[in-house]
Formats: structure tokens, C-alpha cells, sequence
């Protein structure tokens, strides 16, 4: 499937940009998560501490064992901080 | 029950006087609005970023959850993005209620909701560095007091 990818904040600077189509047969967040951070140091460095890291999964915040399965777009941040 | 998402400055008193024009049944209107610090002094502006697709319909959420939480007659939220110098507001919230208790309590829930579940970043611009604001385990804190919603970071 292909995935609209979305970065924001320090994990878009780490990765080095905004957004990306990408092809995956990943199954669950976390499938996609280890996928992209075997492509390169930046989304490594990006994905270096989970902890700190949130997903939206078409746009509702979601977890890493999410499903992928129908979805079109998928999102990457830090804990926001609205406010 | 409105929420907007916007750039641009807002005229916090022209909103305040149209918000409570249009309450008609409650006896208490509240008001919170958070504005850029500057801790140290060399702060040069703040940058704020979010998730255009996500942030409406998140504030909204939020919006008609509170609502429906307190009895609220009335909820108006704004939010800005974008560069804002220190002092700018950068967001508001209003609730309209029939009594104080619940137009306190229903601005404070927006709040924390705001703080850890709206999707925007901060970054803070000071001469020769730039730093994202980091989220406060507080915040989550008193997000859960709620009782209402488990937190973010299920896995």
C-alpha cells in the first residue's frame, strides 16, 4: 500500500523533510517504524527514543500497535505542545 | 461551539464582547488566554507548528467534549501557528456556563486538552539557538486527572 507520510517538529528535522509517499507492506505502526529506520541516520536519529515519540494514524492519534491495514495516511511527531 | 485555527493576531476583546453577546441562558463567562514567555531574556520569537489536516477537528473535539462534560451554553477556542514575538497571545479559550464552577472547570479541561492533545509544536528562537518546547509529565498529569481518556503513549 501506498502511505502519505507525515513528519512534524524535531522528528521532520531529524528526518530531514515534510512529507513523502511511501510504499510499505508493513502491518502494524511499529512494522513501519522499524521499516523506516533501517533506511537511514535520520529517521535512526529520528526514531532513537520511542518514548518521545507520537502517531495519527488518518489523522486520530493512534499507538504503535495500530493496524495499517485501509489507511492512507500516517503521521510522526513529539508529544505536542499546544496551549 | 466554535474553534478556529489561524496565523493571524486576534482582538481578544471584540472576541469576548461577540461571545457573550450571543449567551442568552448562563450567569458565568470565563476566559483563559496564553501568551509568549520569555524566561531568560533573549528570547527572539516563538514558532509554532501544526497539523493543518488534524488541528480543526481536534479543537473541536475538544470543544464539544467540554461542552457536553460541564453543560456548557458556549465554547470558543483559537489558536494560532506561525511566528509570534514574546508577549503575542497565542491562544484563547471561553466558556459560557450557568454557574462559575463549570465555566472554570470547562476552561480548565479545554486547557489540558490543548497542552497535550492538539497538535501543535513550539519552538523557541533565541539568539544562536533554537529549542522545541519538551512536553511536561505534569501535563499528562493533569490531563489523567480528568478521568476521562487514558494517556497518549499507550505502547
Amino acid at each position: 500500500m501506498k502511505l502519505n507520510m507525515l513528519y512534524f517538529a524535531w522528528v521532520r528535522e531529524r528526518i530531514g523533510h515534510s512529507h513523502e509517499a511511501y510504499e510499505t507492506s508493513a502491518v502494524t505502526v511499529a512494522d513501519l517504524i522499524a521499516e523506516l529506520v533501517a533506511r537511514d541516520a535520520g529517521y535512526a536519529a529520528a526514531f532513537a527514543d520511542l518514548s518521545v515519540i507520537c502517531v495519527a494514524v488518518d489523522q486520530e492519534l493512534s499507538d504503535f500497535t495500530a493496524p495499517l491495514a485501509d489507511c492512507r495516511e500516517v503521521a510522526f511527531f513529539p508529544p505536542m505542545t499546544g496551549g | 461551539m466554535s474553534a478556529r485555527v489561524q496565523e493571524a493576531a486576534f482582538d481578544f476583546a471584540a472576541e469576548m464582547t461577540a461571545f457573550q453577546s450571543t449567551v442568552t441562558r448562563s450567569g458565568a463567562v470565563v476566559s483563559f488566554t496564553g501568551v509568549v514567555r520569555d524566561d531568560t531574556g533573549n528570547l527572539d520569537h516563538m514558532f509554532i507548528e501544526h497539523y493543518p489536516g488534524m488541528t480543526q477537528a481536534a479543537l473541536q473535539k475538544f470543544a464539544d467534549q467540554a461542552t457536553e462534560t460541564f453543560g456548557l451554553e458556549k465554547v470558543l477556542v483559537i489558536h494560532r501557528y506561525g511566528q509570534l514575538q514574546p508577549g503575542e497571545a497565542i491562544m484563547m479559550v471561553a466558556t459560557a456556563a450557568r454557574h462559575r464552577k463549570d465555566a472554570f472547570a470547562g476552561a480548565d479541561y479545554l486547557m489540558d486538552y490543548l497542552k497535550s492533545r492538539a497538535p501543535f509544536w513550539k519552538k523557541e528562537l533565541s539568539k544562536g539557538s533554537a529549542t522545541w518546547v519538551a512536553a511536561k509529565a505534569q501535563d499528562e498529569a493533569e490531563l489523567a486527572a480528568w478521568g476521562l481518556e487514558g494517556t497518549a503513549k499507550e505502547s
